[in-house]
């Protein structure tokens, strides 16, 4: 399932379109940052609500294709930059972690 | 080749600067995918660390054939227990560097698993110098 799927089937608001017609391997879900680098893999979606430049720098690090915030949080500006310079596709879904995890899950597990 | 950053303390803004742009001379370098990946989560780590901990520092990153030797050396509070350190789920870090999402006490352990080769020389109230190399072949 490719991210421009996930954005429609999930309703997600997109700050940054990149990446749309990239392949989803999977998801990962952490609000630690060492967690993401260490266990997080290429291709996969990585859910937080950590709304630093840092989780730009990682995704583009680990080759992530998109980001989900969730419960509606926005990316701080030097975040959104970031990702836009590194084309990386920042989600935005009003839903909790577990309920995109759920709701993933049912679409690419 | 030889590639030397500055580390600001407290900078996390521009944390991982380094790691970005020794991943874009690898890829240039046409080095296996698996090798840079273990190498920017060591160096990344590494960086962050020395952010967070340090008061200033630089990273020497030194690439050949065989070998990438990536060197972060600080000046700080140095680790007074290195065995401690090295245990996962350990950590000094402050609650605003926690709060950021990272004093999960993984980093040194991320650094561990991600090289072939890891040297830790520490002095409390000095410094530390944290040597990793990745071997290519």
């Amino acid at each position: 399932m490719t991210v421009k799927e996930i954005i429609e089937k999930l309703g997600l608001q997109c700050l940054n379109e990149a990446n749309l017609d990239t392949e989803v391997t999977g998801a990962y879900a952490s609000d630690l940052l060492s967690d993401v680098m260490g266990n997080a893999r290429s291709g996969q979606i990585w859910i937080t609500m950590q709304t630093h430049k840092n989780v730009s720098a990682i995704a583009s690090l680990k080759d992530i294709p998109a980001v989900i915030l969730v419960r509606g949080s926005q990316p701080d500006e030097d975040m959104l930059e970031h990702a836009k310079d590194e084309e990386i596709c920042i989600l935005v879904s009003q839903d909790a972690t577990f309920q995109v995890c759920g709701k993933l899950y049912a679409l690419i597990a | 080749m030889h590639y030397t950053f500055q580390i600001e303390r407290g900078n996390f803004t521009d944390a991982g600067q380094a790691s970005s742009s020794v991943k874009r001379t690898l890829k240039q370098l046409g080095v296996a995918p698996a090798n840079i990946k273990r190498t920017v989560v060591a160096l990344f780590e590494a960086e962050i660390n020395a952010v967070a901990h340090a008061y200033g520092g630089t990273i020497d990153v030194d690439i050949d054939g065989e070998k990438i030797v990536m060197v972060v050396a600080d000046e700080g509070p140095g680790i007074p227990n290195l065995d401690l350190a090295m245990q996962e789920g350990w950590s000094t870090a402050s609650p605003k560097v926690r709060e950021m999402g990272y004093g999960a006490g993984m980093g040194l352990p991320n650094i561990k698993k991600n090289t072939d080769d890891l040297k830790i020389e520490t002095e409390v109230g000095v410094g530390t110098t944290v040597t990793m190399t990745v071997y290519l072949v």
